[in-house]
This record gives structure tokens, C-alpha cells and sequence, in this order.
């Protein structure tokens, strides 16, 4: 049986304030899945709760992986489920190495029921892989005793992230505005890694503005979110049509949702305003 | 040590009449009786015990003097010590007095984890007086010897290099420095004793547990070290293994001498119990071109009052000073740093570090003094806290005073807490949130514990490790 992540009718607040209003979207591994829409439209959101982030309240409807509820599982628990999500801003951790991260990192995920305390994957072996995985990304080996993101420049993050990834061979990968903030040749690297890695194991979900990003991963659903709701599910096309021409022909199509997109921008300007 | 009490000289000592009374007598199974308190009588039966020349005696005599004429601090944490309550002197045989099973379970408990040896699980909780590592550091101790190095404890040094120690005793902290220094000089015990020759570099730490014989850690030991023209040496004391003590109170006194062209580096991890009050003075003098390196890592006790302190008394001298406190429920670490810049071209810096959870309080107290005449110096202050949760504390008490015009001084401060986001982003990739606060903290402290030898820093980040266990939630 192919394994799934399946959103069904998610409803999502952030402080009492409705963000998603009714998403479903199913995964099933080894496909690609796009997610576009205008800014504030919920996608990070998405990506967040389906992550597991604490702050993030769902009032209504379930997140499934393979048939299992998931929904009260914290963050750690869905990565050990083979969940996993590249951050837009990776947070930094000063003081401590990307290598001695990704050890404790990867040998959680890939014995989930590992107690803290007991043996990491041993050193001989972990070595050898990250050093095979920073080679087929085209990373220096300097990278791995560096601190994790500290100082890191957009695009070292950004490759950090899919390095995580690499060595981390989740079930589900969410990969939120991974091309943001890097240049063409940037993108186009992030793109091709993202395929290799990927392949047909995984099932990706990209949130993105561009069709970058898809040049080497051509999604087989593209799915827009406008308003905290998926308004249009296509394929490869549909991404074209919204990077070449913008979202407004999809607002015409969908003039409630766009209302309601207005209304969360009024607001959340209120908000920051107020603040 | 068994055969002290035989041993004594029992004719022209003018107490001898008291101790009498006290059991203090000379047959075969005779004990001294140990006992709370403190008066002249207990300081003198303290030096006659150790056989101590005149001088010593002495010494502690009008230190408890000074003791007893000065007020407690007013700053710093709540002292609540009743110095009558308090046993002064038991002799190591009383320490191997306790059982194993006197040893609380929590302290057992971390040794287990630590995975520290039987026999020095022992050691350490003070059931056994001495660790036996003669045979292990046997061929190092001669190699030394053979350079001129003295290494021994202090009371040794007392009895076989009595000239050195008489000369320098109290010259960096003389016991009217401060109440506790009046303690320590009146009723000091063990502790070690130090001297490098001109030109002589020893390359490996030496430690504390190198000393054979020696009294285990005790409450108030005196530590000195000089470290002569161009010579170096690295001193580690104590160990991250909680030490567990039936006593209250521990005041340690450490002297450094660090001269013209030396270097001298004091690396400190302690983990007191918690009932622990832990106020130290340690004090070194640094002269032209010398440096002196105080890395200090606390974790633990009721009370810790602390501040390493470098005095730069000639042109090109340094001071360096990286500080960890670790302050958790009930636990409140007031430590810090003073650099003194008493002569042109110094150079100080200073890094403290600290962590406060579960309702711990730490704060950073430091003292930067630049004198008139010091043109040219600089000195480098960074104190960084982090706090783990609401409840729990930090602050910052920076003492600066400058006399001088041309120099360059730099204090800077940051408190932070760990975050949600940094939270949420390592457990994203499998991590527990107590392996990811632990972690985020273990990172924190990495610049300092990559100053310690590896030993020490495998087993400090285990300590942390051990600590954050079940801190949130």
C-alpha cells in the first residue's frame, strides 16, 4: 500500500484568529506536490502544523499519516515518523556543530524509539555518510564544523536545510520558500539536489512562489491556497499560469475567497498597527 | 595517619592541659575528638595536630582574630551559617569514618551516571580519605621532582618547604581581605602547594588527584602556586563529579604567583551538594609579560560566591578569566571576575557565562580597575546569561572604575532565553525538547569548555546533560 499524509477539512487559529479554513490535500509518497498563493494566504501555516508547532491550534478537521491520527503528536514524535519540514528561516543554534546536530538528529529519526542517553549511530559510519552527502551537494567539508546557521548566509541555510534532509531520508518532505532569498544559480542547484535526494521515496510538498524550483521536481499536483483555503488543484500548468500571470485571475475565479483574503490582510494590518 | 596522635610532641604546648580534656590523649586507639565550634583552642589544636612550627600556628591564631573582628558581606547572597554549628578539622581517618551507606542515594545516583569507578566513587564522596593513584602517577611525580617542581599538598609543604611557604603565605590574600579569607587562614586544611622553577614548562595538567596521600577535598583548603620567571603550568582542581560533604560550609583560599614572562593556567569545574555554601577567594598576581588564565566552571551548592582575580602588576602583563555558573532550584551562583590594571600596557578579558533553571538565580559580579598611571591598558568584559524558564533568574552587578585616561574598556551584556522557535526547530529534526534545551545549552557553554582538557569537557557536558533532564515541561 502507498503510504500517505492526508489533510482533511484542517481548520487552523493562531491566537483565536482563524488562519486556515478548511484545507484537504492528500501525499502519497514518491509524488510532488506544489503549493503556491499571494503572501499571508496560510501556506507556512500549513507547513507549520503539519510540522507539529506548538502554536498552532486546530479547531477542526485531522492530519493522517498512513491512516494514523497524528494530530496530538509533537514535533519530535512527527519527525521521528518520518516528517519532515525545511524551514523559510532556519533558527540558529550557537555553539553547536552541524555534524554533532545531524548525528543526534539522524540517529533519533532513524531509531525512533532510541532513549536519551543511549548510543548514537557510530562515528566511523555517520562521518562517511555526511561527508557522501555534503560531496553530492556540492558542500565544503568546512560546513560540517560549523555551528549550526550561525552566520550563515541565505543561501548556506537554505542548503543546510536540504542537507538535513539528505541525511535525515524522510517519508514526507515540506519544503517551505526553500528558494527564497537565493539567487538563480542558487535555486538551480537547490532544485536539482532536492530531485536527487527526493526521487521517487518521497513525498514533497514545495511551497514556493516560482517555477524554479519545479524545473527538476515537476510537481504532479499544484494546489493554490488564497483566503486559508486550497481554491484549485491542477497540474504542472496550473504552476506556469500562476508564476507567468499572478494570482489575479485566480481571485477573479474565486471572488469569495479573495474577500475573505482581503479581510485577513485588513485585519492582521490592524494588528501589527495596534502592536 | 594513624599514628599522628603517638608521634605528637606532647611537652611545652601550652593547650596541651585542654585537649586533654577533650580526649585528645596519647594511647594506642586514642582519637581527636572532633567537635563543632570555634575558639583559640580549637585553631591551636588544628596546628598541633598537623605538628605545625610555631609560625603557622601562629598565623592561624591571628587570623581568627581578624575573623572574628570582621562583618559579614552585605552583598553577594543570603549567608545563613551559624560558625559555631560547624565542625573546623576532622581528620582524614573520621572521613573514612562514614559508610557508603551514609552517601544519599541522589549522589550515588549521578556518580552511576557519570560511570565513575567504584573505587573513586568512594573517593569522592569522602568515604574513603585517599585515592590511590600512587602506582598510576608514581614515574610522573619523579619526572617532576627531577625538574624541581614541587607539587604536594599543602600541609606537606608546610612541614618540608617551610621557608617558601612562610614567605608567600597571605602576601595575595592576607586574611584581613575579606571574613572568609580569615577562616580559611585559621583553620585551613590540605589544599595544594605549587612551585615551578624558572624556565620549567610542564606540559600536561596537573591535578589535584596527583597528590598521594592527601587529604581528600576539604572544606578549607589552601592552594598556592608560584610559577617562576618564564615557566608554565596548568593546574586542574576538581572534578564534575558531585561532591558530597556532610559539612555546610566550604572556603577555600587559592595564592597565585605568576612571575616575569610565566604563564599559569587554573582550571576549576566544581559540583557541590546542594546544601553547600562555597565561598572562595582566589587571587593571583601576574608581573611583567605573564599571563594568567582562571577558568572557572560552578555548578551546584546553596551558595556560591566566587570571583578569580588577576592583578597586573607589571607592564605587559594579562589576565584572562572565562567563567560557567549553572544555577538550578535552590541554588544561587554569584560569581564572577576582577581584573586589576595597576601598571601601563595590561591586558585583561573576561567572559562569564551562566545559566540560571527551575528557579536557580545566578548573577555576574565583576570588578574592572584601572589605576592612575595604567596608560595603554585594555580590558574586554562579556557576560552572557541565559535563563530557562520564568521563574528563574539573572543578573549583573559590573564594578568598573577607572583612574586613568588613556585606555580602552569594554563591558558588554546579553540575556536571553531559550525560544520556542529554537525549540520547535530541533525537535522538528527528532530531538526531545529536553535533548534540544540541553543541547541549545551545552552550545552556550561551548566556548568555554572547548578551554577544557577533553576529559573535563566530555564530563561537563554530561553534567549538563544530567541536569536538564527532566527540567521542562
Amino acid at each position: 500500500m502507498t503510504e500517505t499524509l492526508k489533510i482533511k477539512n484542517l481548520h487552523v487559529a493562531v491566537g483565536g484568529k482563524p488562519i486556515l479554513t478548511g484545507v484537504t490535500m492528500t501525499i502519497r509518497r514518491g509524488e510532488v506536490h506544489a503549493l503556491m498563493g499571494p503572501n499571508g494566504s496560510g501556506k507556512s501555516t500549513l507547513a507549520g502544523v503539519i510540522m507539529g508547532h506548538p502554536n498552532y491550534e486546530v479547531t477542526e478537521g485531522t492530519i493522517e499519516l498512513n491512516g494514523k491520527d497524528i494530530l496530538e503528536w509533537d514535533a519530535t514524535e512527527r519527525a521521528r515518523a518520518g516528517i519532515f519540514m525545511a524551514f523559510q528561516r532556519p533558527m540558529a543554534i550557537p555553539g553547536v556543530k552541524m555534524a554533532d546536530f545531524l548525528r543526534h538528529a539522524t540517529t533519533n529519526v532513524r531509531k525512533p524509539d532510541r532513549k536519551e542517553g543511549e548510543q548514537l549511530i557510530p562515528m566511523r559510519e555517520f562521518r562517511k555518510e555526511l561527508r557522501d552527502k555534503m560531496t553530492q551537494l556540492r558542500m565544503d567539508e568546512e560546513f560540517a564544523r560549523r555551528y549550526v546557521n550561525d552566520g550563515f548566509s541565505g543561501g548556506e541555510m537554505k542548503r543546510a536545510e536540504i542537507l538535513q534532509m539528505a541525511m535525515l531520508r524522510p517519508k514526507f518532505a515540506i519544503l517551505d520558500e526553500t528558494d527564497s532569498g537565493l539567487d538563480v544559480d542558487a535555486v538551480k542547484l537547490a532544485s536539482q539536489s532536492i530531485a536527487e535526494i527526493g526521487g521517487a521515496d518521497m513525498g514533497i510538498l514545495i511551497i514556493t512562489h516560482h517555477d524554479r524550483l519545479l524545473e527538476h521536481n515537476t510537481p504532479d499536483f499544484t494546489h493554490v491556497m488564497l483566503g486559508g483555503r486550497i481554491v484549485e488543484t491542477g497540474g504542472v500548468d496550473l504552476a506556469r499560469e500562476l508564476y507567468t500571470e499572478g494570482y489575479d485571475k485566480v481571485r477573479q475565479r474565486h471572488p469569495e475567497d479573495a474577500a475573505v483574503e482581503k479581510e485577513m490582510a485588513a485585519e492582521k494590518k490592524f494588528v501589527s498597527g495596534v502592536a | 595517619m594513624a599514628t599522628d596522635l603517638q608521634t605528637m610532641p606532647l611537652d611545652g604546648q601550652d593547650v596541651l592541659g585542654e585537649i586533654q580534656k577533650y580526649d585528645f590523649v596519647t594511647e594506642t586507639h586514642g582519637v581527636f575528638k572532633a567537635r563543632k565550634g570555634l575558639n583559640e583552642q580549637i585553631v591551636c589544636e588544628i596546628s598541633e595536630m598537623k605538628r605545625e612550627p610555631r609560625w603557622m600556628r601562629d598565623f592561624r591564631l591571628k587570623s581568627l582574630k581578624v575573623f572574628e573582628s570582621k562583618p559579614m558581606p552585605r552583598w553577594g547572597g543570603n549567608i545563613g551559617i551559624d560558625f559555631q554549628d560547624i565542625y573546623y578539622y576532622l581528620k582524614p581517618t573520621e572521613h573514612q569514618g562514614k559508610t557508603w551507606d551514609d552517601v544519599p542515594p541522589e549522589i550515588k545516583e549521578t556518580f552511576d551516571k557519570l560511570g565513575i569507578p567504584e573505587a573513586e566513587k568512594k573517593f569522592l564522596a569522602g568515604v574513603k580519605a585517599q585515592f590511590e593513584s600512587e602506582v598510576v602517577y608514581g614515574s610522573l611525580k619523579e619526572d617532576l621532582a627531577q625538574k624541581g617542581v614541587i607539587f604536594t599538598d599543602t600541609d606537606t609543604a608546610v612541614r618540608e618547604h617551610g621557608d617558601l611557604v612562610r614567605e608567600y603565605i597571605g602576601t595575595i590574600i592576607p586574611p584581613e581581605d575579606n571574613k572568609f579569607a580569615a577562616l580559611n587562614s585559621a583553620v585551613w586544611s590540605g589544599g595544594s602547594f605549587i612551585y615551578v622553577p624558572k624556565g620549567v614548562k610542564i606540559e600536561f595538567p596537573l591535578q589535584a588527584y596527583f597528590r598521594i596521600n592527601a587529604e581528600r577535598m576539604g572544606q578549607f583548603e589552601r592552594t598556592m602556586i608560584l610559577v617562576d620567571e618564564g615557566a608554565e603550568v596548568h593546574y586542574v582542581e576538581g572534578c564534575t563529579a558531585p561532591m558530597y560533604s556532610s559539612e555546610s560550609l566550604h572556603s577555600a583560599v587559592v595564592e597565585i604567583i605568576v612571575r616575569r614572562g610565566a604563564r599559569c593556567r587554573y582550571t576549576t569545574i566544581q559540583n557541590w551538594a546542594n546544601n553547600i555554601y562555597n565561598l572562595v577567594t582566589k587571587r593571583a598576581v601576574a608581573y611583567g609579560d605573564a599571563l594568567m588564565e582562571w577558568i572557572d566552571g560552578n555548578l551546584g551548592s546553596r551558595l556560591t560566591m566566587k570571583y578569580p582575580a588577576v592583578y597586573m602588576m607589571e607592564p605587559g602583563a594579562r589576565g584572562e578569566i572565562l567563567s560557567i555558573a549553572f544555577a538550578s532550584k535552590g541554588q544561587h551562583q554569584d560569581a564572577g571576575a576582577k581584573v586589576v590594571h595597576c601598571a601601563p600596557h595590561t591586558k585583561s578579558r573576561i567572559i562569564s557565562k551562566s545559566i540560571s533553571k527551575n528557579g536557580g538565580r545566578s548573577s555576574y559580579r565583576g570588578l574592572c580597575k584601572v589605576q592612575d598611571g595604567a596608560v595603554g591598558s585594555k580590558s574586554n568584559v562579556v557576560c552572557d546569561a541565559l535563563i530557562l524558564d520564568p521563574k528563574s533568574r539573572s543578573d549583573t552587578y559590573p564594578y568598573i572604575e577607572v583612574e586613568e585616561q588613556d585606555v580602552q574598556v569594554e563591558h558588554e551584556a546579553s540575556v536571553s532565553r531559550i525560544g520556542e522557535e529554537q525549540l520547535f526547530y530541533l525537535q522538528s529534526r527528532g530531538l526531545t525538547e529536553a535533548e534540544a534545551s540541553s543541547m541549545i545549552v551545552s552550545g552556550f557553554i561551548e566556548p568555554l569548555v572547548k578551554e577544557l582538557p577533553m576529559e573535563y569537557a566530555v564530563e561537563m557536558n554530561r553534567l549538563i546533560e544530567l541536569q536538564m533532564e527532566g527540567s521542562v515541561g
